[in-house]
Parts: C-alpha cells; sequence; structure tokens
C-alpha cells in the first residue's frame, strides 16, 4: 500500500494543469442566464416607458399635468380607497382565517373554501352584479363595499395557510408564560402572521390602483380610469403617460413600504420533529355569531353577485345565448388563456432555475426587476406596449403576440412562485444521481428535473390562465381589432347597460374560474406545508 | 511499506510518477470563487480496496469527492481512474461517461419513480435488448444483493425507511456495475443502530462484488471500521493516509490525532527513543525531535493496576454503562521535577489532569488514589509553541 502523506508544499513547476484555463460553467447555465438577462430587460419595459415618457415630456409640460386640482383629486380618491378597503380586507380576512382554521366551528372545511370563492368572480362583474341590482350605488363608498368583497380573499388565504401550519407549540409556551387566549392572539400570533398579512395588504393596495372595469361602472374615478377616458379621448397623450407616471410611484411606494413592514424577520419553525396539529379554541355561545357572521359575508360576497347573475340569465331567457356571439369569444378567451399560460411557463421557467440552482446576486437582481414588474398595472403595461407597437416596433401593435407579451408581462410572477416551488422539490442531487447512472446532462434534466417540475407548473399555468381569463385592461387596449374575449364582450355589453346581454359571459367567467380559484386555495395550502 | 510520521520529513517519497492505484488523484486544486477548498490533493486508491475520506465538516472532502464522480471540475490537478485520465488539463470525461456509482447522503432516490424503476433507471439503454423481463430479474436480483425484499420493488420511496432508501440508492449505483463506488456520508442521516447495521451490509456487499470504494465521512469511528485505507483531510489537504490502525495509533500530528479519537496529551522530554513524562518513560517510535515534546497516548493505553508506578487521584467521574470516563490529576513526579532541558527550559511534569477510561465504576469515587501503568508506545509531536 502507498502511504502517501500528501505534502503541503508541492514542488514548483508540478502545477502543470490549465493554469489560467477556466473550468467550463456548470451545464447551460450562462445560455440560461442570457435569456433570463432578455427577460428581465423586457419585463422592465413598463417601468423603462413610464420614465422615458415622463423625461421626454419636459419638466415644465410634466410639471403641469402633474401639479394640477384634477390629479389631486384622483390621488385623494385613491388614498381613500386604499385607507378605507385595506384594513376592511385584512379585518375580514385575519378573522374568517382564525375562524376556519382555528376555532370549533362547524362546517370549518365548507367555510374554508366559501371564503376563498369571491377570487372566481372578477372584480368588474362583482361590480355589474352590483350595480345592476342596486343601481344608486356610486362614489368611494360603493368603491370600497365592492372592492372590500372582491379582494379580502387575498389577505384571507395567506392568512388561513400560515394559521393552519403555526406551531402550536409556541402558543402553549405562551400560555405557560401567562397570557390569556386574547393575549395570546395578539401577541403571539398576530406577530407570526405578518408576512401574509402585509403581503396581502400588498397585493390588495395593487389590485385597487390597477382595477379599471369595476370603478368605472360605479363612475368612481381612479387613477387607472383617468388613464383609461384620457386614452380614449387622445389615444396616447402626454395628459395620460403623466398620470401613468404617478400611478407607477404609487406602486413602487407601496413595494418599498411592504418590504419595510415585512421585514427581515423569519417566522420558520425553530428545531426538528413532527409538529403537532393545531389546537382548535371552543367557540361555545360565540358559534352562532360566528356562523352568522360567516353566512353574512359570504352572501354580499359570493351570493349577491351570483343571485344578480343568474337573475340577468333567467330573464334573458334562451334568446341571449346567442352560439354566433358568445362561442367565439369563449374560444378566443380559452385560445388567448392556453397560449399566454404556456407562454409565461416557458418565460418563467430559466428565471426560476436560475433563482433556485444558481442563486446570487446576478439572479436575485433579476428577480427584484420581475417583483417591480409584478407592481406595474396592466393599464401602464398596455400603454407601453401600445408605445412600442406604434413607434418603435411598428406593426406589432394590435397583434395576438402582443396581446400574449403582455400577459406574460403581468403574470409572469405567478408562475415563478409555483416554478419555483415546483424546482426546490428537484434538487440537483436528483440531477446528478441521474448522471452518475450514465445519463447525459440533457437527458439527466429532462428526465428528473422537468418531470419533476411538471405539476408544479402546471399550477402556475392553471392560474395564469385564470388570470387571463379575467383580464379585462390590457385586452382593451392592446387586442386587435374585432377580437372578443368573454371579458371585453361582457364589458362591452355592461357598459352599454345591457345587463341581460352581458350576463352569459359573466356566467362563463365565474364557472371557468371556479375550478382554477380551488386550485389556488388547495395550492396555498401545500405551499404552507399541510 | 513506506511510512511518514512528520510532514516536516515527510515529503511524498512515493513518486506521482507511477500511477499504480485503480484511482490516482495527484495536485488536484479546487476553489470556489475566491475560497479555495482542495489545496492540492494527492491520493492513489488501489483496485478493489476502500478508502474512507475523513475530516470535519468544510474541510474538502466532499469537493473531492464530487471531483471524482465529474460533478465538478478541478482548476488544476489530474485525475485517473484505471490508467486514463478523466479530468486533467485539458481532458474531461463527463459524469454520465465516467464508469463510477454514486450514493449521496440522503440516497437521492427518484421521487416520481418507483422502487424498482429507481433501481432500473441505469440500465435503460444499456441493457435494454434483454427486454421487460431482464429489466425484472436484475431489479429483483440487485435488491436482493443489497437484503431487500424483491417485492419492494413496486413500493414508492417515501414508503422506505431511511435505511431501506440508502440500500436501494446503493442497488440502484450497482446496477450499472461501476468500477468504483462513490459513497457521500451515506450513513450519517440514519439513527445510531441502524447506522452501523447498513454500513455493515454495505461495506459486505461492495467487498463481495470487489468494487473499489471511496466513503466520506466525518465520523472517524465509521472511517477506521469501514476502509482499509484512511485518508484524513484537514483545511482542503489530505494531511495523513495510511490503514486504519497506523492512523489511529500513530497520527501525523496533534490535530489528527485528537480528530481519530480521545488523546491524553502530555509534557514531555525526550532523549533517544524515551519520552519522560508524568506517567512516566514511555517508549517511543522514531521521535521527530529531542528535548521538550508534546506525547500522545490513546486513554484505554493508560490502565489502573494495583502495582502500576505512578499514582492519581480521581476527581470526577462520568458513567457511561460499559465504561466510564475518570478524571485524574497525576501526583507529582519527583524524579522529572527539576529537570532543565538543553535549551534551559525548565521541564515541568506531574500535577496534569488526563482522562482515561475504565470499566468498573465502583473502583473511581472521586477521591480516591489510582495506581496507573501505561501499555504500548506513545506517539511525540514537536513543542506547539
Amino acid at each position: 500500500m502507498t502511504t502517501d502523506l500528501s505534502a503541503p508544499r508541492s514542488p514548483g513547476g508540478t502545477t502543470t494543469a490549465g493554469k489560467g484555463k477556466r473550468p467550463r460553467p456548470p451545464f447551460g447555465v450562462s445560455a440560461i442566464s442570457l435569456i433570463a438577462v432578455l427577460i428581465a430587460l423586457f419585463a422592465l419595459l413598463p417601468l423603462g416607458y413610464v420614465v422615458y415618457m415622463t423625461i421626454t415630456t419636459g419638466w415644465d409640460t410634466a410639471v403641469g399635468l402633474i401639479f394640477r386640482p384634477r390629479v389631486g383629486e384622483l390621488l385623494l380618491n385613491t388614498i381613500l380607497l386604499i385607507v378605507f378597503t385595506v384594513p376592511l380586507c385584512l379585518v375580514l380576512g385575519v378573522g374568517g382565517a382564525w375562524l376556519v382554521e382555528r376555532t370549533k366551528l362547524r362546517g370549518h372545511r365548507v367555510w374554508a373554501v366559501v371564503l376563498a370563492a369571491p377570487l372566481a368572480i372578477p372584480a368588474f362583474v362583482n361590480s355589474y352584479a352590483w350595480v345592476s341590482a342596486v343601481p344608486s350605488l356610486a362614489g368611494l363608498f360603493s368603491g370600497v363595499l365592492i372592492a372590500t368583497l372582491s379582494y379580502f380573499p387575498l389577505v384571507y388565504i395567506p392568512a388561513a395557510a400560515t394559521l393552519g401550519r403555526l406551531d402550536p407549540a409556541i402558543e402553549q409556551s405562551a400560555a405557560s408564560l401567562g397570557l390569556g387566549p386574547w393575549a395570546v392572539f395578539f401577541r403571539v400570533v398576530l406577530p407570526q402572521l405578518r408576512v401574509a398579512l402585509s403581503g396581502g395588504a400588498l397585493l390588495v393596495s395593487l389590485h385597487l390602483l390597477a382595477e379599471y372595469g369595476a370603478f368605472a361602472m360605479i363612475r368612481f374615478d381612479t387613477f387607472t380610469t383617468a388613464i383609461m377616458v384620457q386614452f380614449q379621448s387622445t389615444f396616447n397623450g402626454s395628459a395620460g403617460n403623466m398620470l401613468a407616471s404617478v400611478l407607477v410611484l404609487f406602486c413602487l411606494i407601496l413595494l418599498l413600504a411592504e418590504v419595510r413592514s415585512r421585514g427581515t424577520a423569519r417566522y420558520a419553525r425553530i428545531g426538528s420533529g413532527a409538529q403537532a396539529k393545531a389546537m382548535r379554541l371552543d367557540l361555545g355561545w360565540y358559534q352562532m355569531p360566528g356562523q352568522l357572521f360567516l353566512a353574512a359575508l359570504s352572501t354580499l360576497a359570493v351570493g349577491i353577485p351570483l343571485w344578480s347573475v343568474l337573475r340577468w340569465v333567467a330573464a334573458g331567457g334562451t334568446e341571449v345565448w346567442d352560439a354566433a356571439e358568445f362561442v367565439p369569444a369563449l374560444l378566443q378567451s380559452l385560445g388567448y388563456g392556453a397560449a399566454g399560460a404556456l407562454a409565461t411557463i416557458v418565460v418563467g421557467f430559466p428565471m426560476a432555475y436560475l433563482a433556485v440552482r444558481h442563486p446570487s446576486w446576478f439572479s436575485k437582481t433579476l428577480e427584484l426587476s420581475n417583483y417591480i414588474t409584478s407592481s406595474m398595472p396592466g393599464i401602464v403595461v398596455g400603454l407601453a406596449f401600445v408605445t412600442i407597437g406604434l413607434r418603435v416596433v411598428p406593426g406589432t401593435y394590435q397583434t395576438a403576440g402582443m396581446v400574449i407579451a403582455a400577459y406574460v408581462l403581468l403574470f409572469l410572477p405567478r408562475a415563478l412562485v409555483n416554478i419555483r416551488a415546483g424546482l426546490s422539490q428537484a434538487p440537483k442531487e436528483l440531477d446528478e444521481a441521474a448522471q452518475a447512472l450514465g445519463k447525459s446532462p440533457l437527458t439527466a434534466f429532462v428526465k428528473v428535473t422537468l418531470r419533476l417540475t411538471a405539476p408544479a407548473a402546471a399550477g402556475g399555468a392553471a392560474l395564469v390562465f385564470l388570470a387571463i381569463i379575467n383580464e379585462l385592461t390590457a385586452t382593451l387596449l392592446l387586442s386587435p381589432n374585432g377580437t372578443s374575449t368573454l371579458a371585453t364582450e361582457f364589458w362591452s355589453k355592461s357598459s352599454e347597460i345591457d345587463y341581460v346581454g352581458a350576463a352569459p359571459y359573466a356566467l362563463l367567467m365565474i364557472v371557468l374560474s371556479a375550478p382554477m380559484t380551488y386550485l389556488l386555495f388547495q395550492q396555498s395550502k401545500r405551499v404552507a406545508g399541510q | 511499506m513506506i511510512e511518514k510520521t512528520s510532514p516536516v520529513v515527510g515529503l511524498r517519497t512515493t513518486a506521482a510518477a507511477a500511477p499504480a492505484g485503480h484511482l490516482d488523484i495527484a495536485d488536484v486544486a479546487k476553489s470556489f470563487g475566491s475560497q479555495p477548498v482542495l489545496k492540492g490533493v494527492n491520493l492513489s486508491v488501489l483496485k478493489g480496496g476502500t478508502t474512507a475520506i475523513v475530516g470535519p465538516s468544510g474541510s474538502g472532502k466532499t469537493t473531492l469527492l464530487r471531483l471524482i464522480a465529474g460533478f465538478e471540475h478541478p482548476d488544476a490537478g489530474r485525475i485517473d481512474v484505471n490508467g486514463s485520465t478523466v479530468a486533467g488539463a485539458d481532458q474531461w470525461v463527463p459524469a454520465h461517461k465516467r464508469q463510477v456509482g454514486y450514493v449521496a447522503q440522503d440516497g437521492a432516490l427518484f421521487p416520481h419513480l418507483s422502487v424498482g424503476q429507481n433501481v432500473a433507471f441505469g440500465l435503460e439503454g444499456a441493457r435494454r435488448d434483454g427486454g421487460r423481463r431482464a429489466e425484472k430479474t436484475r431489479v429483483a436480483e440487485l435488491l436482493e444483493m443489497v437484503s431487500l425484499d424483491p417485492s419492494m420493488a413496486k413500493r414508492r420511496p417515501h414508503q422506505l425507511s431511511g435505511g431501506q432508501q440508502q440500500r436501494v440508492a446503493l442497488a440502484r449505483a450497482l446496477a450499472r456495475e461501476p468500477e468504483l463506488m462513490l459513497l457521500d456520508e451515506p450513513f450519517s442521516a440514519l439513527d445510531a443502530g441502524l447506522r452501523v447495521a447498513t454500513r455493515r451490509a454495505v461495506a459486505s456487499v461492495l467487498k463481495e462484488a470487489g468494487i473499489t470504494t471511496i466513503l466520506v465521512t466525518h465520523d472517524q469511528s465509521e472511517a477506521l471500521s469501514f476502509a482499509d485505507q484512511v485518508a484524513i483531510m484537514r483545511g482542503g489537504r489530505l494531511v495523513q493516509v495510511g490503514n486504519p490502525f497506523v492512523v489511529y495509533t500513530r497520527p501525523v500530528d496533534r490535530p489528527t490525532a485528537e480528530f481519530l479519537g480521545d488523546a491524553v496529551i502530555l509534557d514531555a522530554w525526550m532523549e533517544g527513543s524515551l519520552a519522560t513524562c508524568a506517567l512516566g518513560g514511555i517508549p517511543v517510535r522514531r521521535p521527530p525531535v529531542q528535548g521538550r515534546v508534546q506525547l500522545m497516548l490513546r486513554p484505554e493505553q493508560i490502565r489502573i493496576a494495583a502495582d502500576g508506578p505512578i499514582s492519581g487521584v480521581v476527581l470526577q467521574t462520568d458513567y457511561f454503562g460499559p465504561e466510564t470516563m475518570v478524571r485524574i490529576r497525576l501526583a507529582d513526579n519527583p524524579t522529572l521535577a527539576g529537570r532543565t532541558g538543553a535549551n534551559g527550559l525548565r521541564h515541568t511534569a506531574g500535577g496534569e489532569v488526563i482522562t482515561i477510561r475504565h470499566w468498573n465504576a465502583s473502583i473511581a469515587k472521586p477521591g480516591t488514589e489510582l495506581f496507573l501503568r501505561v501499555v504500548g508506545e506513545g506517539v511525540a509531536f514537536p513543542p506547539e509553541d
């Protein structure tokens, strides 16, 4: 046997092998990086557009267009909308989640799904349902009512997922330290919901800023509705662009606020071992009020919209179901949904791959660019593409390709979350194991990594599909002449106060969205590890 | 056999010019970013032999294994398998073209495939001609080889225990009849009892198949019991390579001695091949220096004996069942005190506290005076200052 003491000092000149010869980077990473950079640049187009427009408008014009009473009015409207709606959503979302997840509420499994159901009803359909039932609805408080009912599930779903996953041992420790049930909730449970709540609040705020249809329907002016009006009158005027700049600034401030409020803390469970199931509080005499609260909430959020839509469908009878009209709309919606979902997954994969397999400042920067884009309202993305389609790449405006590109930008973050989760289920050790078993890197990637990521990617595609079916603003701005999707057809009918004619489209959107919403709900549970 | 006991005089005399082993690693270096992980590693492994690379976490042992497997490129140096270079200056054989089996820490079973499909994963293509039936027989054969029931082939990886998963991973790696098997801490995720049993089973399977094996581990007892060659890695270098008995009883330096097991370290005075310390005169084979040294003994070399020449007082005991750890303060040794070395430094001895093991808990109550005797040789290291 060779007893070989490898001496620390290797004799001079023995390092014959590759000085200055860089080892090859891991398989295909540089190509993937290049693609990811291109995608990130593409993702920053809307922001770049706004900045470019603000600069080229010129200082004096910009100041004149921004500092005027109309902008102040819109600003006040938007701020009031956020100030009223977000806390309401937080209270309803956390309250509902707590009842469903942590109390012995009768039928809590059913309630858990019912509370997520409003997501299946697009906000503008909700608005239509309310307005057609109560025609006097208008202004701020109608906006708050409809927005709250549409968006509280955005808080409820993450809050419920987190609540169900919290380690009961922490709460038991708090109780043993002398805290009563209420003190435990406010001092132990609520702080652990911080990440879920600040994320939910951000989502609600961004939706409030981006929503067009729901507020236009009740004649409540926000930045988005005002920009749309400007676009329809002057097409691509600087007044609209400056409003877009203020809107984007608003979105960025919200993003920053969320980052600040979320903090750097992580509320992961420390320690190993199986976690006990969360305890449920006995409601006692509060069982009835709890049931009544949830019944009232779901009646307002789901019952009234559904009843209203069905009422109009019934009123229309069979003649509103004009196959020549709704079949093409349905097919186009499905087509755009499928193509957009597929494109988003294809575009999202390299970014997710870099982030999971090669985390670095580089991949973090790429993710940041996506994060920023995710806050851009559909109207801004739409305006950016209109300008690019008219000035930079002529001939692309009002093409299906451009619509799909806008969808990719708008919904990429949703797909990324899923693909990332899927990729972390496929650690690179598995890829290596396959290579050690004689599979080429490409075969190993396809047979192991792609295969294992497929279910999560399909889930992401479904969510993007859902979002596209219910997208209105960017579709209105960008779609080719003669395009009719369920959303645009619904919109043109309901704008003409043809409530009966709009009803079938509303119903179809709800029916298509329902399974996807259920999927989203299930998935939130799984991400939280239940 | 050439042995070296000191890194100072121990420059490699077995020249790397004549790679005789099944696997030869020469001057391999690897950095991640600006962080050097391997700083010139040389290792030779004989055909059919088992080598354990052992070292604290972060010492670079897993990186070395990944270089051998072909998952990473070395920055410098060469790796030869069977005399042909698989990684070198301008040669590169990718992982899937090396006849190398690899078992990862957690087994890395494919979660979307059944146990049988996992085992057959490497068979596809290479052995398709035999058809589905031949594949099935081969899978059953492999499962039996690692002492698993062939009926397990239908199960999913998550339905298996940790030890079973590791055996499936081994069967999967064995399927392609690799020349070289790389095991990356495959037992460390298992609990103590299972670890020993699985290790024994794996060792016997590999030995029977005559496969050259390299095991990476941070557990010295695992390394000593598993392998016929142990390589100790520290700070990106192999500090000592040798058979388990040699590295345990004659470690090259104090950190290696302490890494491989409990060690009693005493100041001693070296004259010729006799070290004088608080435990008396201890023979040392080929001492590296004369005069002041640090003397290393294994606790089991120090026995409690009624007629022992050295006395000490028990300070503390820790009872472990089969044996007791006894902390003893050694008595002052009048024959040593006051001796002055050639360098003028006064040599102190006696009064030191050592820890030994003893099977009989009842004789070692704190305060009891005990008599001790040293068995065998000690190892001398140059003084630290």
